[in-house]
Order: structure tokens, then sequence, then C-alpha cells
């Protein structure tokens, strides 16, 4: 089982040329994941680790067959267009990598993705890893070290920081605790599958069997979840970490924001309201292994 | 956010469409003068700052003659509020209101769309009338693709209870203030009070537009030159380390000051996180044994060793630190060793006399601390370096442990002595510095370790001496990753015959001038 990856998946990589594209198309190669092409427009007919390159996602689609997966590695400027060529193309689930992505470039990816039945992880992230089957994005670094860190197991984990993602898996895993799919939903105010969207994916994933969140102050995505659970929607346990306990908080000058928001974004008030509907929140995270191995067992 | 000016969020406003209060700025109170004297009506004259609540700290001022705008500006320009100073006065039409109005722009991040907020009730509180009366506020979220349609907005003001001739110009302010939202990529719009006025029309009165940090680029007749949102403007070293964030994307470089005059009893600390949740739990760390942190800098997202070096050496132009400690995740994706060459480089130029605790876990973490070990064992101060089984709450006890049990007092800012080869010899430029290698001390040398040392592998022996494997332009474009290997082999194992130019732009005034404060500082 594991969420959105798996041995079988059919991975593109767009920007496969670039510096970071070259470095990571290795990465999943050597893994194991089942890079089937990359694409960079004027350099079809290239080849990256014998991975065949294309000038268009169309073009990889036509001679290599159904694509899966598409995991973005170009300039953030460049990212909307590479994005909703993949969209355009099929692509039913997008990685998109690079940091700093135009906020309103996103907003038309998330609504062109919806009108295609197609979904994406990111901006910002480091991908996401199915231990032992396949790992999408720069997650991990090195193929050897990605198998060292992260083991299968019945642990899902999902991350706003793409180094807690590590960590925490990591972590866990040397506390002999495997995991089910491990994805770090991107660090950035909106992302495409946010933590909500992954704990109903989780729920209904027959590996996973208990779930760890790392949550960060600002933005809804850990209220949603606890409205999740509040609903009955998520019956899972769930671990829960919230950092930026120590950020001083900015001086808000939206009203707007804060007529929509309310008292939502703030450490406390995730705390407090994840606490209440029964997940696990720790203090720190040493603690999640300790408390995993618990509820486990 | 990078946030706009009143006077530039209304100057956009104007060009999109959308009726504002005739004035402009003034930064001086003639200007203030001629203009009220253009205008030829009484004026408002609103101090030009990032703070809420003007009118009560006194920064709104009416006048009803040129000379009275002249002499009430003479009094605000200048006056500090909340950590700014005001150097600009915006002058204006005073509005006779009938009624006020808010509108506002924010991105949902639940709904993944821009969301327009309307209230048939503005001001001030204009959140504690939507917790009151909610049948005052509509809202709607925008279709990204279809776009906003004018019957929407129209229908967004009937359900607050309006209609007739405002309705119709306050949807037509709605629709253009997306349009203008979307143009100039905002984060957030927001124009608290819409007023109508006895005149019958409807004006902008006051705006507050933030535009996405990420899109600046797109925009640079915004003229933002640090596109980062503080509560206070940025400080010197902070413009310093933006300008170096700009000219290199590789990797994240983020630097804030979270203290000014630093003491002896505040235990304050440099401090290098890497990524933003490493960072916190990192901060968490040092914070609760007692430390305050000088500075929160985070250098992530596989920076290259160059980024990593200029961070610590802004880092280390604060004065009266007591030690540095650096730590991320803990297990990175990314090579730790280039963060450990970019350290090196920096603390051996500054001849570090405090010490450091350097959290390096992930990739090639073992290269990575033997790097800075091996290479830092004779700097005045003391570096220890650890991997992803030392948690952080064990290096910030260390880090305490180091200070406790030495004397080594606190980080002086000195002048910075590199020595450097003869400016005619053999060198080439790189993203963002220069390479220079004194050939004349290559002839003698055995190793050559310089070659296979350089990551990219862009190094050649031609007579004995090493020189680029490609072209110039392509080492300047990116080719070279200033690994800082070559740099780094030559001084430690070789003839020291490699130099490697990081020019930070304006540090080195800025440390004259650190220097000059605490020798005044020493006499007194």
């Amino acid at each position: 089982m594991a969420i959105l990856v798996n041995e079988k998946s059919r991975v593109i990589v767009q920007g496969i040329t670039g510096r970071e594209g070259m470095v990571r198309a290795r990465l999943m190669k050597d893994y194991g994941t089942r890079v089937i092409a990359g694409v960079t427009p004027g350099k079809g007919g290239e080849f990256v680790y014998n991975i065949p390159v294309f000038d268009s996602v169309e073009e990889a689609w036509e001679k290599t067959g159904p694509i899966d997966i598409s995991v973005v590695f170009v300039p953030a400027a460049l990212v909307k267009n590479a994005a909703l060529e993949a969209i355009d193309a099929g692509v039913k689930l997008i990685v998109l990598i690079p940091d700093r992505v135009p906020i309103h470039d996103v907003l038309e990816i998330s609504r062109f993705a919806q009108l295609k039945g197609a979904r994406f992880v990111g901006p910002n992230t480091l991908g996401l890893v199915s231990p032992g089957k396949a790992v999408i994005g720069m997650i991990g670094g090195r193929a050897e070290k990605a198998s060292e860190w992260f083991r299968p197991g019945p642990i899902g984990v999902s991350s706003r920081s793409g180094g807690m993602t590590s960590a925490i898996s990591y972590y866990l895993t040397e506390a002999g605790l495997g995991q089910s799919t491990i994805i770090h939903v991107g660090g950035d105010a909106v992302v495409g599958l946010s933590h909500p969207e992954v704990m109903e994916l989780f729920e209904r994933d027959g590996q996973t069997e208990l779930i760890v969140m790392f949550g960060e102050i600002g933005s809804t995505q850990e209220e949603r979840v606890a409205g999740l659970i509040e609903a009955g929607k998520l019956t899972k346990p769930v671990i829960v970490y919230i950092g930026g306990k120590a950020a001083k908080s900015g001086t808000r000058f939206s009203h707007a924001g804060a007529i929509v928001e309310g008292s939502r974004g703030s450490h406390a008030g995730k705390v407090e309201i994840l606490k209440k509907v029964g997940a696990h929140v720790v203090d720190t995270i040493a603690d999640i292994p300790r408390k995993a191995t618990e509820l486990i067992e | 956010m990078a946030r706009l000016y009143e006077y530039q969020s209304k100057e956009l406003l104007k060009e999109a469409g959308i009726r504002v209060p005739e004035g402009s700025a003034a930064s001086s109170p003639e200007e203030a003068r001629r203009i009220t004297q253009e205008i030829g009506k009484p004026v408002v004259i609103k101090i030009q700052v990032w703070v809420t609540g003007r009118a009560g700290l006194g920064g709104i001022q009416f006048a009803a003659s040129p000379e009275e705008a002249k002499a009430k500006t003479q009094a605000l320009l200048r006056m500090k509020v909340k950590n700014f100073i005001v150097e600009k006065v915006l002058v204006e039409e005073k509005l006779a209101i009938e009624s006020e109005y808010f509108a506002g722009l924010v991105i949902d991040d639940a709904a993944k769309s821009p969301l327009l907020v309307f209230s048939s009730v503005g001001g001030t509180g204009v959140e504690d009338i939507a917790r009151k009366s909610p049948e005052k506020i509509s809202r709607i979220s925008i279709d990204v693709l279809k776009g906003l349609k004018k019957y929407e907005v129209r229908n967004m003001v009937r359900r607050t209870g309006l209609s007739g001739k405002v309705l119709t110009q306050l949807s037509s302010i709605l629709a253009r203030l997306y349009k203008v939202a979307h143009t100039y990529d905002a984060r957030s719009v927001e124009i608290n009070p819409l007023v109508l006025a006895e005149d019958g029309l409807v004006y902008a009165a006051d705006c507050h537009f933030t535009v996405d940090d990420y899109a600046v680029f797109r925009h640079p007749e915004l003229g933002i030159e640090v596109a980062r949102e503080f509560d206070r403007p940025p400080t010197e070293l902070e413009r310093i380390a933006y300008h170096v964030e700009e000219k290199d994307h590789r990797g994240t470089f983020y630097f804030l000051q979270m203290m000014e005059n630093i003491m002896e009893k505040d235990m304050a600390l440099g401090f290098n996180g890497a990524g933003g949740g490493g960072s916190m739990m990192s901060m968490d760390a040092v914070l609760n044994r007692g430390f305050k942190l000088a500075n929160y800098c985070d250098t992530s997202g596989n920076p290259s060793a160059s980024k990593v070096y200029r961070a610590a050496r802004i880092i280390l132009s604060q004065p009266n630190i007591k030690g540095y400690f650096a730590s991320g995740s803990g297990v990175a994706s990314q090579e730790q060793f280039h963060s450990a060459r970019g350290l090196v480089k920096a603390f051996y130029a500054e001849k570090m006399s405090i010490p450091a605790v350097i959290r390096l876990g992930g990739n090639f973490e073992e290269k990575a601390i033997e790097i800075l070990e091996a290479y830092l064992k004779d700097i005045p101060g003391k570096v220890e370096g650890y991997g992803k089984d030392d948690p952080p709450e064990f290096c910030a006890q260390r880090m305490g442990e180091l200070i406790k049990d030495n004397d080594f007092g606190l980080h002086r800012v000195v002048p910075v002595e590199e020595t450097k080869p003869p400016s005619d010899c053999y060198s080439f430029d790189t993203v963002t510095g220069k390479i220079s290698i004194d050939h004349n001390k290559c002839l003698d040398c055995r190793s050559h370790g310089c070659i296979e040392a350089c990551s990219a592998g862009i190094l050649q022996l031609h007579d004995g001496r090493p020189v680029l494997a490609i072209g110039k332009e392509d080492a300047k474009k990116g080719k070279c990753t200033e690994c800082l290997a070559c740099e780094i082999f030559c001084k430690f194992h070789a003839r020291d015959a490699v130099f490697i130019d990081l020019p930070i732009p304006g540090l080195n005034e800025y440390r004259d001038k650190v220097i000059k404060n605490s020798n005044e500082m020493v006499r007194k």
C-alpha cells in the first residue's frame, strides 16, 4: 500500500538537465523509482543517466507511455508553465520542488489541477518517499542514505518542514518503527496537498496504522486536521508537534485576514484545539518515537 | 510580505481606476505647502509609516491653509513612531465623510484561492463588527481561471443591504480591486475605510497593499528594496544580508537581527539555523538554556559554500556575542560539507576567538565534521562539530559548557586581513566572486590536490599549473559552484596559492563603524 507513490509509479522529471534535476534524477533512479523520462525543452534526444530526455511532457507520454507523476525542477518563475503543461498532458500528480514560486501562480496551478482532476505536492517541497518502494524529489539526498534512514512500516509522516520530515522519519527508524509514506507537504502559505488532505489519504491506506504530523505556526492546516478528527473522518491515532513556540508573533496588519482566520494560526491555538479533539500533542521531537512506540504496542 | 506605503498603494489604486483623494507625498514642509496650495482646499496630513492607529499617535493632522500644512508637516517629519522615523507624509484633500465601508483581499490557504471581503461598515474595529454583525459582511472565493464577474461583486454588495448608485460604484471598485491585486501579485490588500463622501462619490481613504515576496522580481517598478515584512525598518546589516540573498539564489539565506547593543550579561549567541522547522527546534533548545539570540539566520535548501561563508561573516559582524551556534533539522538531504567549508573560510578569516557548536547532521555529516575539526583546530576559539545523532538539546548544553569552562570572552569585530595573491596572477570569475591562483607557488607543489578537490571537476593541470578545464565564461555562469574546496585544500595541505574573493558589498564599511563605536566606548 502506501500513499501517492509506490514501486509501480511511472515518473518523469521536468528540468532533468539542470543542476538539481540531474542530481536528484540519479537519487530517484538509484533508489528504484521508475523514472521513465525527463523533459527539457530543446534537449530532446539527450540522455541523463540513461533516462531519455524529451522536448515536452506530451512527447514523453507519446513515446514512453502513461505518466503517473511528474517531479518539477525548473526555476521558480517557470514552475507555473511546467505544472500546467504536465496537468494538461494528463499527469495526475505533480511534485513541485522549487521554492520562491509566486503565490498567484500557485493559485492558478491549483485551480487548473482541480478542473483536470489532478493533485500536486509543494511548492517548496523536498518530496516524498514510500520506503522500500520509491522516492520522489530530493528527500534523502542519496539513494543509500534514503534506504538507511527510511524503512518500510506502519507510520505515515506528514511535515511542513523539509528537514524535519527526514529527521522525524530517521528517529522513528532508529526506534525500530518503519514508515508507510513520508511526505513534506511544502513550506509555503498555499500548498497543493496540505496536512488535512494527506491525513485523509493515510486514513484510507491499509499499511498506515499511526500518523505523525509536524505542524507549524501560520495557515489553517492543523486546525483543519482537528476538524477532521472531530468529524470522525480521521480515526487513526495522530502524534503532533507544532513548531514555532519561540517565534515572535508578527504584527498582524490585515483586518481581512483577521476577519477570515480569527484566532487560528497561533501556536497556542493549534495545540489547544488538537489536544481537545484527542490528538497526541508532544513537546519535543524526541517524544515522537517514544509516543509512537507506546501507541503501536 | 513586502509592504507598500499608503501613498504607493493609492497610486496603484488610482492607476486601476479606483478614486482616491487628491494629493501626493511630501518629504519636506515646503513640499507639503506647495501640494496644499495646488489642492486649494483644507487637507489632511498623514505620516507614512507601517504602523496602525496613526491618529491615536498624533500622526494624522488637519490643515486649513498651505502655511498651516507647512507648519504641521514640520512637526510630523522626523517624528519617531514605534521603531520608524517619519520620512514622508501624505498630503491630501480632506473628505466630507457620509459613510464608511471596508474592502479587502486575502489569500485563503484552505480554499487555495483569493478571497474578496466587503463590509458595509468600515473604519477601526472592523473585525469586531464582523463578529457581532455577520450580515454586514460578504465574501467571495474567486475562481482565478474564470476571473471575477461583475454580477458576483454586485451581489456581494447587495447582500450587505446596500443599493442604488453607491452599489454600482462599490461593485466597480471591488472588481478593480481584484484586478490590481492580481496585476501586482498582492499578498493582501485592504481599503479601510472606503468612504462615501458628501459629493456622492466613493473614495479609497486609506489603503494597505502587501506584495508577495516571491513575485517582487516581476515588479521592478515598485522599487521594493527589501522584500520582507519587518515590524521596523531593516537594519543596515539586514540590508547587506538581503543583497547577498538577492544576488545568489542557490539555497536560502535569511537574516534577521534580534538584539541591539549586546552586553556581556545577555549571553547572546550568533545563530545559524538551517530550514524553518529545524531552526525553530534549535532555537527552542538554546533559549531553554538561558541564552539569547543576537540574530536569526537560516541557510538551507542546498546553499553554496560561498553563501554560507557570507552568512557567517555577517553573523560575526555582531560584536559581543558569546558563541556561534549552528543547527538545523539534523537529518538534511543536502551534502553538509559545503556548509562546513563555508564556515571554515569565514571562521578562519575572522580568526574567531569565541566557541562554536556546529550541528551539521545529514548527508556526508562525517566529512562535514571532519572538515570543521581538522581545519579549525588552530583558531583562537574552539569549534565542535555534531551530527544527526546528537540532539539540539545536547548541542545547546555543549555550547554552555564551552563558554563556562573557558575564558573566551566576547566576540570582537576586528578588521579582517586576508593575504591576497599578486593582482596579475591567473584568475577567473565565478557567479559571485573571483578565484586567483598564484602559479609561482604551484611550480614546486607536488600534490596538486586542488584539482582532485574541485567538486565540479573543472580544473586541470597545464604545464604543472592548475587552470580551468572549461571556458572562463562557463565558470562564471555557474560551472564553478564556489565549493571552496580548492582554496581550503591548498591553504592547509599545499602552498596557500589559491585565493577566493567573495565580496560582501557594504560589510567592510559597516564593520568600520562598529569598530569605531566600540573604540569610543572603550575611551569613555
